[in-house]
């Protein structure tokens, strides 16, 4: 047993990067190192939640996020299944603390979800009383992906604190954005959003990034581009012309990378548009694009995040 | 009716600038002396009130408050409102057309009238919608339901954005001599908003609506009001930019009035973090410096009133995510302390404070209430100015609880309330 300690997490619930703190982040992705070998044996399954029951409760379509959280119950012995809720036959509100209701008589130890809303899980958090992980709330927050991205990018440079990250696209609608900026700048890195103004929220420097409508400046000197994909589904009327423009312009090639370090690497959350927000030639390019490096930290970390949550905070309190 | 002798009263009257400890009698629901009242004047079966030094003042005329009868009865009836107006110190009351169905006919402002009398009580008027069915289109009938008792007419919380249609409101509406209310925002730019934009609204992933959205709604609207001379009122004024808006408007002479609610001088955008849905407002909570200029626009009178903005909203449509939630804040019991709070902080005197909920109100509405003159109609309230108590949802008297303010403690408190002389609400400590 001594080789997988319990340890201190004085969380009841992941709902964001908000809230944490830098050693609660090296807490995480520490203990999510320690999955990535058992991941990549074949023998993939510890029985470190066995009897445990993980509900994914999607709200919005997903394959890879749900997939991962999948997995990463699976190979921690836990018992997971899916519940998708199509949006549109959801009458928002009731039905989201209805849902609540019904799970807290399944006797859950964990909810994983997702929805289109702002807000919406930290709602459905305060009516469960199981461990609750957002797995990414409307253009709020999507903490396991920031904290996958800090793991790759930690792996890759041995460190987060005083790197340069550039984050381009379309931050306005971007929950990985968000959770992006709040933990790159918990955790020492400079961040830098690129992006023309109608796809920036408003007074977006205070949350602590520098701010550029131009890639070649934006990229000048960084250690990571992180592109964010352009998520035409949440934009309601016109804020780009084309996507030829916005590709032009703003679109990820190597050309626009030389303005980089040379050692500079790619990040990309997927799924990717080819051609939109990123040139195919990047997207593969293996010397740069840490885009399949990202999906296999993504389960490392969310099993991190399971067991610290199932098992640090064993046995659940009432809140 | 017996004749009420209130002795030992601190008086109050904005009106007339009085604030004088004294006496006031009430003879058949009006007021028959004020100050020292000279015992041959004082019948024989008189009901003696000893005030306690406590002040009396006129009640208070809130002129925005959305009644949910017809159509929401579930969530307050008439006669839940009429309540809750009288404990919180009100007397007279206006309600906003847009119910189910819509005030856009003499027969709908006649049942709301009937309904009002019936429930007694508080003093219920009604706008009228200013456009049939709020299509923003076309005109109501301004003049018949103006003769039926209609005291002005507004869309409500829906503004009305065609600017050919609001000329021809305006001017309409001026051959009759009659007010139109408008709560001043851009509905395009403001289209998806749920929260003012800023840094709160961009960490919590919120759709902002910027306060230019006020701005120019009021601005044209300013404009079509030098065009036509038409009377307009401009509520909810909710930014630093509408309120100098509307004192240059009022510099050139424009017929123009506005109010706010205590939301807007009380609180701050940050009142939303951590997604509380009793926060969500139409107008959205503003940044710190707006909430100073809404007080500072208080204080040297281009806000002529505040009003309560009283929206009762069932629980089920406030306990979903914050975009989804239904804007509006219940307000009736807490806008007296929230008035007074301007006084007891130092930026108003007591008589400034009040004036905006009681004279001002009703010189707008041209209602004959909101003062203590002989002959006018005895609607008092009595209230402690330093009673310590604390906004809770608990202690509210509504089905409806979504109060921004829970938790606030304020001062100042009604302990009786009177409308045509007659004692409508008691507080019982």
């Amino acid at each position: 047993m001594s080789k997988f300690p319990v340890l201190h997490f004085p969380h009841r619930h992941l709902l964001g990067i908000d809230g944490l703190d830098a050693a609660d982040i090296a807490i995480i992705l520490d203990l999510a190192e320690t999955y990535i070998e058992q991941n990549r044996a074949d023998d993939k399954k510890r029985a470190l939640l066995r009897g445990r029951t993980i509900i994914n409760l999607f709200f919005e379509n997903s394959t890879r996020t749900r997939t991962s959280f999948e997995l990463a119950g699976k190979r921690l012995g836990a018992d997971v299944i899916n519940m998708s809720v199509a949006s549109t036959s959801v009458k928002k509100g009731e039905t989201l603390l209805d849902t609540a209701l019904t799970l807290n008589a399944m006797h859950l130890d964990a909810l994983v979800v997702r929805h289109p809303d702002s807000g919406a899980v930290k709602l459905l958090a305060e009516a469960v009383n199981c461990a609750v992980i957002n797995g990414g709330d409307g253009s709020h927050e999507h903490p396991t992906q920031a904290l996958l991205d800090a793991l790759t990018i930690r792996r890759r440079k041995g460190r987060l604190h005083g790197l340069t990250v550039a984050i381009c696209g379309d931050v306005l609608h971007s929950r990985v954005a968000r959770s992006n900026i709040a933990l790159l700048n918990i955790m020492g890195a400079h961040v830098r959003v690129v992006a023309p103004r109608t796809l920036l929220p408003a007074q977006v420097s205070r949350l602590g990034v520098e701010v550029f409508h131009d890639m070649a400046r934006g990229l000048a000197d960084v250690d990571i581009i992180m592109m964010l994909r352009l998520q035409t589904e949440r934009m309601h009327g016109s804020f780009l012309p084309s996507i030829r423009e916005y590709f032009h312009f703003y679109g990820l090639d190597h050309n626009k990378i030389a303005r980089a370090r040379p050692d500079a690497l790619v990040m990309h959350p997927g799924p990717i548009n080819r051609g939109v927000e990123i040139d195919s030639a990047v997207a593969d390019d293996l010397d740069r694009s840490l885009i399949r490096e990202q999906v296999e930290m993504g389960v490392a970390v969310r099993m991190a995040c399971l067991d610290l949550l199932l098992r640090a905070n064993t046995p659940m309190t009432e809140h | 009716m017996p004749a009420t002798l209130f002795s030992n009263a601190r008086l109050l009257d904005p009106w007339t600038h009085l604030d004088q400890v004294g006496e006031l009698l009430a003879i058949d629901g009006r007021i028959a002396a004020i100050g020292a009242v000279p015992s041959a004047q004082v019948p024989q079966d008189t009901i003696r009130v000893d005030c306690r030094g406590n002040c009396l003042a006129p009640g208070l005329v809130d002129m925005r408050v959305h009644i949910r009868e017809p159509g929401q009865e579930h969530v307050e009836t008439i006669e839940g409102t009429s309540r809750t107006a009288v404990s919180g110190g009100i007397t007279s009351l206006v309600g906003l057309p847009d119910t189910t169905p819509v005030i856009d006919d003499v027969s709908l402002v006649e049942f709301v009238t009937r309904r009002a009398r019936k429930a007694g009580m508080v003093n219920i008027y009604t706008y009228a919608a200013a456009t049939k069915g709020l299509d923003g289109a076309t005109l109501s009938e301004l003049g018949l339901m103006a003769a039926a008792g209609a005291l002005g007419f507004t869309d409500g919380t829906a503004p009305i954005s065609d600017s050919l249609v609001m000329r021809r409101l305006l001017s309409y509406a001026r051959t009759f001599d009659q007010l139109v209310i408008q709560r001043p925002e851009d509905p395009r730019l403001a289209a998806g908003g749920a929260a003012t934009e800023g840094e709160i609204a961009s960490r919590l992933g919120i759709p902002g609506i910027p306060a230019a959205a006020e701005l120019i709604l009021l601005e044209r609207d300013l404009r079509l009001v030098e065009l036509t001379g038409g009377r307009y009122h401009a509520s909810l004024i909710s930014t630093a930019a509408a309120v100098h808006a509307i004192a240059t408007a009022k510099t050139r002479g424009l017929p123009v009035t506005c109010d706010t609610a205590p939301p807007y001088f009380t609180l701050n955008e940050t009142a939303i973090d951590g997604y509380s849905t009793d926060a969500r407002l139409s107008p959205p909570l503003r940044a710190e410096a707006d909430r100073l200029a809404i007080i500072e626009g208080l204080k040297n009178g281009t806000i002529d009133a505040i009003t309560s903005d009283h929206a009762p909203v069932d629980q089920d449509e406030k306990r979903v995510p914050f975009i989804a939630a239904t804007p509006g804040a219940i307000g009736l019991e807490t806008l007296l302390p929230l008035v007074l709070a301007l006084y007891h902080r130092g930026e108003m005197s007591i008589l400034a404070a009040l004036r905006a909920v009681t004279q001002a109100p009703a010189q707008i509405l041209r209602l004959p209430v909101g003062r203590l003159a002989i002959d006018s109609a005895a609607d008092l309230v009595l209230f402690d100015l330093d009673m310590p108590w604390r906004i809770g949802r608990r202690g509210l008297r509504l089905a409806a609880t979504n109060t921004p303010f829970e938790d606030m403690s304020v001062k100042g408190k009604a302990l009786k309330t009177f409308v045509a002389g007659r004692l409508v609400y008691g507080f019982d400590a």
